[in-house]
């Protein structure tokens, strides 16, 4: 009998439904795989009775004929989304020992189609980090070690780290993610599977812990271009608690799922050819490029002139919205409180802020202040929001010449723990490919190409038109269909 | 333009977040670093564009004026580090 562990979304949903196997053994397979992976520090809390109640909730819908889209298939859940009666921190101390009293609209959907939980996925302090390095709860490990014999630990990209690390190591066949400048994409490439962010608005934001608002998405990652398909089907669709929930029906993603793309003009953006990038970078891209032209669809060279402005808009912008959604972290109503000796209500709040965030977060809280504060609102963050305005006119533009956008996904294959640490701008850098999307809104795929000379993945990006995540995974299942990446992580956790 | 210790602590004081001379030290360059990168956006053009207000075209939607949640006190103080007789409870504010 195969490893269950071996199986991805799809095939755990046929096999249950199949009788292959029950969803009991794919719970309990999965459940031991993540105890025994605790090494890689991917999971803060593990919950297998969860899967386990939904496994057996799925083999009695399959004995009395009542299967669910996801009946049998057990996921992990990033800690960014309020999980009912489980410890929800978003890798931050400051609140620790809370325990949300309601589930995330997402969270709900995923488990009324018959979704268990593994766990809670450990991530970046608030998503704030492209390392996993900032949670307050120490790195996740990624999986992968560079083929130069050395142990070096390697990260798994952030701030889905524990996320990318759980599936690429197959302690569960898919997860949810969140990217809010690239925090699914760049995770995904760095391990070597697929994620993809969806349009703004697809899936509600309701529950999931808010880092910037206008640009925080919910997405799906596994192992391949059909699971996350099945994923976001069942994590997307309106929801009247969010006030930025797209009011559209869900499209049947995998039943439309064709790598048929002949005909689809594919943009390469001249911008994005920058400095300072490894060669190895360009050659995937350009590896990407031949394999979409061999499905036979047509390479348009495309300008979008904003591009190198992206980054620092994104960091005017989800700092000042992130140091408007963090205020609520005030030691009165979750989470910690630090009180010093006969301190009064100011000191309480700057003791609890001080205590709790991490250096990233207080950064990223500063200077959020001080964009927004009196005297610099117009220089910095209206501008920012101008510029953001352009960016997204540059996409509109393109589009007239081309249906999807190609690119590298990050500027460079997985780096070691500690590598990039130092120097807060060189980490942003991570996701300069990912933020004018983000900023746009738009749908983005990181898909797995191949690896570079030390053994590790490196993903590609194919971004849409706004609402068209069809258009972005058909491209994305052509690329993977010809790429044929099936190298997985050695095993030595 | 640059941030000095003063502008840290008053930063800090407005993010009401407790900062040791030590860490105003430390921040204050790692903050001017950071807002002088993002000074390039000065040298866009940006003369009649409008700021970006919704990233997808949407519409604020409105509902009918009527309550559909509610009768959650416990819930809601489930998870406060100090709650007394049904309230949030917080040091003495008024002397």
């Amino acid at each position: 009998m195969t490893d269950l562990t071996d199986l991805g979304i799809a095939a755990i949903r046929d096999g249950v439904r199949d009788g292959a196997f029950s969803a009991r053994e794919v719970a309990g397979a999965f459940s031991a795989a993540v105890e025994k992976g605790r090494a890689l520090n991917a999971f803060t809390v593990e919950t297998p009775d969860h899967a386990l109640a939904a496994a057996a909730a799925a083999d009695a819908a399959r004995a009395s004929g009542d299967l669910k889209p996801l009946s049998g298939v057990p996921l992990g859940i990033k800690d960014l989304f309020a999980t009912q009666g489980v410890a929800t921190t978003a890798g931050s101390r400051i609140l620790q020992g809370f325990e949300p009293r309601y589930e995330s609209t997402v969270g709900a959907s995923l488990f009324a189609a018959g979704a268990g939980m593994l766990g809670k996925l450990n991530m970046d302090e608030f998503a704030m980090g492209s390392s996993n390095e900032t949670s307050a709860w120490g790195p996740v490990l990624s999986p992968w070690r560079r083929n130069d014999g050395g142990n070096a630990a390697l990260t798994p990209g952030g701030s889905s780290g524990g996320s990318a690390a759980a599936v690429a190591a197959r302690l569960a066949p898919g997860v949810t993610g969140t990217d809010t400048g690239g925090s699914i994409r760049q995770p995904a490439a760095f391990v070597g599977i697929t994620g993809i962010k969806p349009t703004y608005g697809r899936c509600s934001r309701w529950g999931i812990v808010a880092f910037a608002s206008s640009l925080d998405q919910a997405g799906p990652m596994a192992r391949d271009v059909r699971d996350c398909a099945i994923l976001l089907e069942a994590m997307a669709g309106f929801d009247p608690k969010d006030s930025t929930s797209l009011d559209l029906p869900v499209p049947n993603w995998e039943a439309a799922l064709s790598g048929d793309v002949r005909g689809k003009r594919i943009g390469i953006p001249r911008e994005y050819r920058i400095d300072g990038v490894p060669a190895e970078i360009d050659r995937v891209w350009e590896k990407g490029i031949a394999l979409m032209r061999d499905a036979g669809a047509e390479i348009v060279e495309v300008s979008l002139p904003h591009t190198r402005y992206a980054l620092p808009t994104y960091y005017i912008i989800a700092p000042a919205e992130a140091s408007s959604n963090l205020a609520r972290y005030d030691g009165v109503r979750y989470g910690r409180r630090a009180l010093p000796e006969n301190g009064n209500l100011t000191d309480m709040y700057e003791a609890t802020r001080a205590e709790g965030f991490g250096a990233e977060v207080k950064r990223r809280i500063m200077i959020g202040t001080y964009v927004l504060s009196a005297g610099f609102y117009d220089a910095y963050f209206n501008r920012a929001q101008k510029v953001r305005a352009l960016i997204a006119r540059d996409f509109e533009r393109v589009w007239e010449q081309c249906d999807l956008i190609l690119t590298p996904t990050a500027p460079s294959a997985a780096f070691a723990l500690g590598e990039k640490s130092a120097d807060p701008i060189a980490m942003y850098l991570n996701d300069v490919f990912a933020v004018p999307a983000s900023l746009a809104g738009l749908p983005a795929i990181s898909v797995p190409a191949g690896l570079n000379d030390e053994g590790l993945p490196l993903g590609l990006q194919l971004v849409g038109r706004a609402l068209d995540e069809q258009g972005v995974l058909n491209a994305a299942l052509a690329l993977e269909e010809r790429a044929g990446f099936t190298a997985r992580p050695e095993p030595w956790w | 333009m640059s941030v000095d210790a003063a502008t840290v602590r008053h930063i800090a004081k407005l993010a009401r977040i407790a900062v040791s001379d030590a860490e105003v030290g430390a921040l204050a360059p790692e903050l001017n670093n950071i807002l002088g990168w993002v000074e390039q956006l000065q040298e866009v053009d940006v003369e009649g564009v409008e700021p970006m207000t919704a990233v997808i075209p949407n519409r604020l939607r409105l509902r009918d004026d009527v309550v559909t949640d509610g009768g959650k006190r416990d819930d809601v103080l489930a998870n406060a580090p100090g709650a007394e007789h049904g309230f949030f409870a917080v040091p003495k504010v008024i002397e």
